[in-house]
């Protein structure tokens, strides 16, 4: 099967007040396309900046990170967007919809960006799919926290992305409502056929992919087949 | 990889702009008042003074009732009558002096403007009488023309008599309107228009007297006067007479009122300065609440541009609305200024909108919030799309070479203003050094408080007073932005009071016990003793008694006046060789002189040259120096003179001040005429006294200072109700500012105070701190921007106004606490609901 994401030697370091501060070191790893895979690792070990690197959000100071096909430390930071806007899709921990936006708008934001004219007879379909079909008009404020990750899910899938990153998506949610969501994640997941990355501290999570990635202080400690 | 691109275009930035912004709408209220009330400032007084000047233009014909007017203080002489017959002869002639009249059968005397007409007058625009018949029928019946308000004053009827020094005649009208007399100076010395065949009755007119002549002429349509001004004008000049055209007397009508238009503009752009500043701080938080938005955007692959253009487009959207209302309340309030300008305006001012105004009131509003917005909104080029993942150490510093682009673009914006309302590059200029220094010392000022209060830290302090004042200069705080913020709207407030108590003291009148209320003017010198007499029969002092010679300069360092005149590259004043000076004589300066240069001599010395002393303007525009010969032309003979010391006069005062005086024992017997003045207690010994002077001495001109004291603080009381309107602008604007400066802050404080309430901070604790906190801001930003307005006024004074400025407490005792109230109301309000509510519903609320 095709790389969908190949990470060598990746190193990033932050600037803590005077002294360097290095998150990440030493990484190296390959994810197939439509593999479902887990990093795990506890507060502070460079989960989420592995992360926000992987997907373009950031640049590492040194390493390659190749994403669909495309070396993207090459690339400028407009040109990162793009990418993400045909290929990834995004899942936070505290769902990041806009404010502004109905539950409706919010779906359609990355079609409308493609240039989509289908975007609101899709972003509707989705909404009907994750059980929001009465919920189209409403602000997040008006929404559940279970409700607006469900609409940050079909945002999510909307796009039909080829690489899908979830930030700890049940974090901020009790653990029944974390359960419905992971569930409707994963058959979203296996219906679309997209590759799916989990950042969670959460192991349970973490075994319902193939493949778990442990880090520990910004090292890689193993890599687990589940 | 194949290069990819995005779809969204313009269409996609403005239906996001719209839906953001939907959504948003109460936090951009701040942002659009802030360009409505300023928009409507400028627009208001622009549109306004375009209507003013417009109609002074549309009215100038009928403003002075011909095309063309030539007038001289003599009998034309034989050139001036040529050049008159070679224009086709006038269409009208006029005669006019002031005169005491009187009306037998009635009490009532007043000084009145008599005005002999002849021939087909008004050549434009009308003589509105009561009755209408009235304004042809008074040449044939012999009849006068009576100014309406004081017939109304001394209820006076048609066909009572009035009696102009030896002339009775009966009042054939009452004269609502006519072209020539304006009508402020109408309610010192109303017109009354008589037949000019009757006016050699009057026994008036002597040598000596101060009479009038005008011509008034049609000219050819198309004649173009300007030039025709600039080639007759000098050769009446050369002829004691003088041309004016309607173009001319429009213009200088216009730039009298233009320069107080300037003022008023100034106000209106310190109110617009003040909404900018609002924009600035109101995006400032707007964009700050907007960067996780933008984040997520970045992560759902919207590129920076796309982005940044969302909010652009928004703003650019608001400020277009804004412009519009701002644009229609400055139009609608323009409305009311000719109600209350009325009387001290020229013309009728009919309203109009003029489309220039309109549409530079709505660009004003889009370039305006676009270029003060620009610098917050840059914060959305940088904002990093992890944000989106919790990751905060990231944020880059802004472009430091962006920064200093848009802050050129900001000065670049004010600087044209400031040109476009002054039309004058140097107070341009001046105008944003003025703005930048006010800046810098502020800042300064900010950065200094916050130095000292590190080093003397009060550690022994108790936790409330030391928690407020640690938060001053807490990482990322926001004191230098607040102290500029309410620094600068005092500023800007306390130099507007300051400024205003400068204009009005410079024009206000002591009301000195001893300072004369009553001028009698051409007093013959044999009658003097009889008019002291009579002044003393009524218990009335006679406060001065001063001789007037009247003269005309002959000769100036030298050469004569018409060698002068002639001389193209003269740089004399022309008034100074045509002018027929009053002069006086006497031993001492008075209250209003000052001595600048010289030697006061107060009595004739041994020597060929008798010694004057010649006030300051005079010799500038002379072009003399101490010992510089002058030679006067005393009714004929010839007095030469030396300039022997200059002074300044106050000419502001109520009082009759000189341009020439002479030493005591030169002019003793020459021709003159005497100025008395008194003192009277109240109207009815004025009256009483008029009235026997009237009847005893004819000839005598008396006027009644009171009335034009309560004139003056008429006009004055309107300039200063139009001054405080525009002031209420930029007070209004500032309350603006402050509440967003205010709440820009606000969005950090909650999380502090939330910590603090969690650590188990009581919320009266919170409360002190908060309150403690304002406090210190508000005290050390309006501290700051009195005191620097303080200096600024004062500058201001030595410089401009040229009077000394005593400054009023008022800032200080009033304006101080008050904004240092409303900084703490402000802020406590915008807190409360934090104090109130448990620290678990303010952290979720603040995670959303």
């Amino acid at each position: 099967m095709a790389k969908i994401l190949n990470i060598q030697n990746l190193k990033k370091t932050y600037a803590s007040g005077s002294r360097q501060l290095t998150v990440l070191e030493d990484i190296s790893f390959e994810i197939e396309e439509k593999e479902t895979f887990a990093i795990v690792g506890p507060s502070g070990s460079g989960k989420t900046t592995l992360l926000g690197l992987c997907a373009g959000l950031d640049q590492p100071d040194s390493g390659k990170i190749e994403l669909c096909g495309t070396l993207i430390n090459e690339l400028s930071e407009d040109k990162r967007a793009l990418l993400r806007n045909r290929k990834v899709g995004f899942v936070f921990q505290d769902f990041q919809l806009i404010p502004t936006l109905t539950a409706l708008e919010n779906v359609a934001v990355p079609l409308e960006l493609r240039g989509d004219k289908n975007a609101t007879k899709i972003g509707k379909e989705l909404l009907e799919k994750v059980g929001l079909g009465d919920r189209f008009d409403h602000y997040p404020s008006q929404l559940s926290g279970g409700e607006q990750q469900r609409v940050a899910l079909a945002r999510a899938f909307s796009t039909k992305p080829d690489i899908l990153f979830a930030d700890e998506p049940t974090g901020n949610l009790d653990e029944e409502t974390g359960q419905k969501v992971v569930e409707l994640l994963i058959s979203l997941n296996r219906e679309s056929g997209t590759t799916l990355v989990i950042v969670t501290h959460d192991m349970e999570l973490a075994k319902k992919t193939q493949r778990i990635l442990k880090l520990k202080g910004g090292r890689i400690l193993e890599t687990l087949k589940v | 990889m194949k290069e990819i691109d995005s779809k969204a275009g313009f269409k996609w930035l403005l239906k996001m702009a719209f839906r953001d912004g939907k959504a948003s709408k109460r936090k951009l209220v701040l942002f659009m008042a802030s360009i409505v009330l300023g928009i409507a400032a400028v627009v208001s007084i622009q549109s306004f003074s375009n209507n003013l000047k417009e109609n002074i233009a549309l009215q100038s014909k009928s403003l002075m009732g011909a095309d063309y007017i030539i007038d001289s203080d003599k009998i034309p002489n034989k050139r001036v009558s040529f050049i008159m017959d070679s224009l086709g002869g006038p269409e009208a002639r006029e005669i006019n002096f002031a005169s005491m009249a009187a009306f037998p059968g009635n009490e009532g005397t007043k000084l009145v403007r008599v005005r002999g007409i002849e021939g087909n007058f008004p050549l434009y625009g009308e003589l509105e009488t009561e009755p209408a018949s009235a304004a042809k029928e008074f040449q044939q019946e012999a009849s006068a023309l009576v100014d309406a308000t004081l017939m109304l004053q001394l209820g006076i009827k048609v066909g009572d008599k009035i009696k102009i020094g030896n002339l009775v005649l009966p009042v054939g009208g009452a004269l609502k309107s006519v072209p020539g007399s304006a009508a402020i100076f109408s309610s010192i010395a109303p017109p009354v228009l008589v037949p000019h065949r009757l006016i050699e009755k009057t026994g008036l007119v002597q040598v000596g007297s101060r009479i009038g002549y005008k011509y008034y002429f049609l000219a050819d349509p198309k004649l173009d006067l300007e030039k025709f001004d600039e080639k007759i004008d000098p050769i009446l000049d050369a002829n004691d007479a003088d041309l004016d055209t309607h173009t001319s007397t429009s213009e200088r009508m216009g730039r009298r009122y233009e320069n107080f238009g300037k003022f008023l503009n100034l106000v209106a752009f310190i109110a617009l300065l003040l909404g900018c500043i609002g924009i600035a701080s109101a995006i400032h938080i707007y964009i700050k609440e907007k960067l996780r938005s933008v984040a997520v955007l970045k992560c759902l692959g919207a590129t920076k541009k796309q982005s940044f253009l969302i909010y652009l487009i928004q703003i650019a959207i608001i400020g277009l609305v804004g412009g519009i209302f701002g644009t229609a309340l400055g139009l609608a309030l323009q409305q009311l200024f000719p109600f209350i300008l009325q009387d001290i305006l020229p013309v009728d001012v009919a309203i109009a909108f003029y489309p220039r105004t309109i549409f530079m009131g709505i660009l004003l509003g889009v370039l305006m919030s676009l270029l003060f917005a620009l610098y917050p909104l840059m914060a959305t080029l940088y904002v990093s799309p992890l944000q989106a993942l919790r990751v905060d150490n990231t944020e880059k510093s802004k472009s430091g070479r962006a920064a200093l682009l848009v802050l050129g673009g900001i000065f670049l914006f004010i600087f044209l203003f400031a040109f476009w309302l002054l039309e004058d590059w140097k107070y341009s200029i001046f105008f944003i050094l003025g703005i930048i220094i006010t800046f810098s010392l502020l800042a300064g000022t900010a950065h200094l408080f916050m130095k000292a209060i590190k080093k003397n830290f009060p550690s022994r302090w108790g936790f409330v007073s030391r928690q407020s004042l640690l938060n001053l200069f807490r990482p990322q705080n926001q004191t230098l932005i607040l102290v500029l913020a309410i620094g600068i709207g005092t500023f800007l407030i306390s130099t507007l009071y300051f400024t205003k108590d400068l204009l009005l003291a410079q024009s206000s009148l002591e009301a000195q016990a001893k300072s004369p209320n009553m001028i009698l003017l051409d007093v013959q010198t044999e009658q003097q003793k009889a008019v002291s007499n009579t002044i003393n029969s009524q218990n009335l002092p006679v406060l001065e008694n001063i001789p007037i010679v009247t003269m005309s300069v002959e000769n100036l360092k030298g050469r004569s006046v018409n060698e002068i005149r002639e001389d193209t590259t003269s740089k004399v004043n022309g008034w100074i060789l045509q002018h027929e000076f009053r002069t006086t004589y006497r031993d001492s300066l008075i209250s209003s002189e000052e001595l600048e240069e010289g030697k006061w001599i107060g009595q004739k010395t041994e020597g060929n040259l008798i010694p004057i002393s010649v006030s300051k303007n005079f010799a500038e525009d002379a072009e003399v120096q101490i010992g510089d010969q002058i030679d006067f032309n005393v009714q004929g003979v010839l007095l030469s003179t030396k300039v022997g010391s200059i002074r300044i006069v106050d000419w502001s005062r109520m009082q009759l001040n000189f341009s020439v005086v002479f030493p005591t024992g030169v002019l003793e017997e020459a021709p003159q005429f005497r100025v008395l003045t008194t003192k009277v207690p109240d109207e009815n010994s004025s009256a009483a006294l008029q009235q026997s002077l009237v009847e005893k001495f004819p000839n005598v001109t008396i006027i009644d200072l009171r009335q034009v004291l309560t004139l003056i603080e008429q006009i004055l009381s309107k300039i200063s109700w139009l001054i405080n309107f525009m002031a209420f602008f930029s007070i209004l604007t500032g309350i603006i500012v402050l509440i967003g400066a205010v709440r820009t802050s606000k969005y950090q404080r909650i999380k502090e105070n939330v910590l603090l309430r969690t650590l188990g901070a009581r919320s009266d604790q919170i409360l002190k701190i908060l309150a403690l906190e304002y406090f210190y801001l508000g005290l050390i930003g309006a501290l700051t921007g009195i005191l620097l307005s303080l200096i600024s006024s004062l500058l201001l004074g030595y410089f401009v106004f040229e009077t000394a400025f005593i400054p009023s407490w008022i800032p200080f005792f009033v304006l101080l606490p008050g904004i240092i109230v409303l900084v703490m109301g402000i802020g406590l309000s915008n807190s409360l609901s934090v104090i109130k509510s448990p620290p678990l519903v303010v952290l979720r609320k603040e995670s959303r």
